[in-house]
């Protein structure tokens, strides 16, 4: 079973929720120990809370077209059949603008005289290893400045495989755009973490929309509960969204965060939360 | 002086638009002859590179200059290598009124990027 956290709007709590998960899994089920991915890949966190040793790397590249103005006839057709804008015929020559582009190849397939060759730009790195209780990690990191995250997460999923039956625990980056779209792929479940406030209900709307036009079911836990308003709770009532778990605003729990623990490091009354929200994702699980 | 000058409808009367890459319409004018046609952004919502596909048009539109409140790094480094001049208007008012401080030269012309670029990393990709 796959299952990703994600939620919207930054900063709900993704992370706390996720690694929570993790660690409830490895502790109560020691003999198959969870795969956690941070596809967070923008900002990666997790490790602060599950403290993996990464033993295995790989860099990540895309292939971005170099033109041979020798044999480039500035026919722009390379410059048309680009969907990301990344090439322009300026005068008599084309000039590729690396931070654009997808490396889809099309350019490359178009042009007519062959004037247009590949070569690879490292964008980022994968990182791999244990984590605490045998929890296996891995993690994308894009490098700073880089715009484009998808092909990122996308070789992190297919790098790491999880063994069969193992279950799999995917932290999403905030908002509701491609790098979530990539993460939550392939998923059995949604998990929303959000927060009782006006701007924590304007993301989950998004997100919930995400989980229906994927057609992954959905389910939400409450963080900081007892802060903002109803309104996150009309929505869900009213949006038939499981409400999973509620998390309350306590001081005791942002502390212990703040010093890298999990939900269940602080409080292991916490483990029963998780056990029920496992029991509650399996009924709901997409069925394939 | 063949220029573009960015703006929100499609005419000589229309309000001044500050964005380059994102612009509502292109307004392409002699400043001399004051014979002037508009055309619309096709890259308004492109998801990336609006900046590389205004660029381009103004090369297509063999323009000398372009006028815009503000440029990011993709179309000021595309428009460097082109040769088309970049100047900057912060002042209201139609585009009449930037053709005349354009004449008059009170437009700043610049060669570097007035602002980040707007590939936002957490947004909309």
């Amino acid at each position: 079973m796959r299952i990703t956290v994600a939620s919207g709007k930054g900063g709900t709590g993704k992370t706390t929720i996720a690694t929570s998960f993790a660690v409830y899994l490895a502790s109560t089920t020691p003999a198959f120990p969870p795969l956690f991915l941070d596809c967070d890949v923008e900002a990666p966190n997790a490790h602060l809370y599950l403290q993996p040793r990464f033993t295995q790397e790989q860099n990540i590249s895309i292939p971005i077209p170099d033109v041979n103005s020798e044999s480039c006839t500035a026919c722009g057709k390379c410059v048309q059949v680009c969907e990301y804008n990344a090439l322009a015929l300026l005068g008599k020559t084309v000039h590729v603008f690396p931070q654009l582009c997808h490396g889809c190849g099309s350019c490359v397939a178009t042009c007519p005289v062959g004037a247009l060759s590949e070569t690879p730009n490292t964008i980022g790195i994968l990182e791999a290893g244990l984590a605490r209780l045998q929890i296996d990690f891995a993690r994308g990191v894009l490098n700073i400045g880089e715009p484009m995250a998808v092909p990122v997460i996308r070789q992190l999923k297919k790098w790491i495989q999880p063994h069969a039956d193992q279950t799999v625990i995917v932290d999403a980056s905030p908002g509701t755009s491609c790098p979530v779209v990539e993460a939550l792929r392939g998923s059995d479940f949604f998990l929303l973490v959000t927060e009782p406030t006006p701007f924590g209900l304007h993301d989950l709307k998004l997100a919930a929309q995400l989980s229906r036009e994927l057609n992954i079911p959905a389910g939400v836990i409450i963080n900081r509960d007892g802060i903002g308003d109803a309104d996150v709770d009309n929505f869900c009532n009213n949006e038939r969204l499981p409400i999973l778990m509620r998390v309350p605003f306590d001081r005791t729990i942002a502390e212990g965060t703040a010093r890298g623990q999990t939900l269940i490091d602080i409080y292991p009354e916490y483990n029963s939360q998780f056990q029920q929200l496992l029991d509650d994702i399996s009924r709901n699980e997409k069925r394939t | 002086m063949k220029i573009i000058i960015t703006a929100v409808s499609p005419t000589i009367d229309a309000a001044f638009d500050p964005r380059f890459g994102r612009c509502a319409y292109f307004v392409v004018v002699d400043s001399e002859t004051m014979q002037w046609e508009a055309f619309p952004n096709s890259a308004v919502d492109a998801p990336g590179g609006a900046g590389t596909q205004a660029a381009q048009f103004a090369v297509e539109k063999q323009v000398s200059a372009v006028v815009s409140g503000n440029f990011g790094p993709n179309a000021s480094s595309a428009l460097n290598v082109a040769e088309i001049a970049m100047y900057v208007n912060k002042n209201q008012g139609n585009i009449r009124d930037v053709i005349e401080n354009f004449k008059a030269g009170n437009l700043t012309n610049i060669n570097v990027p007035t602002v980040k670029g707007s590939h936002s990393p957490r947004g909309q990709a």
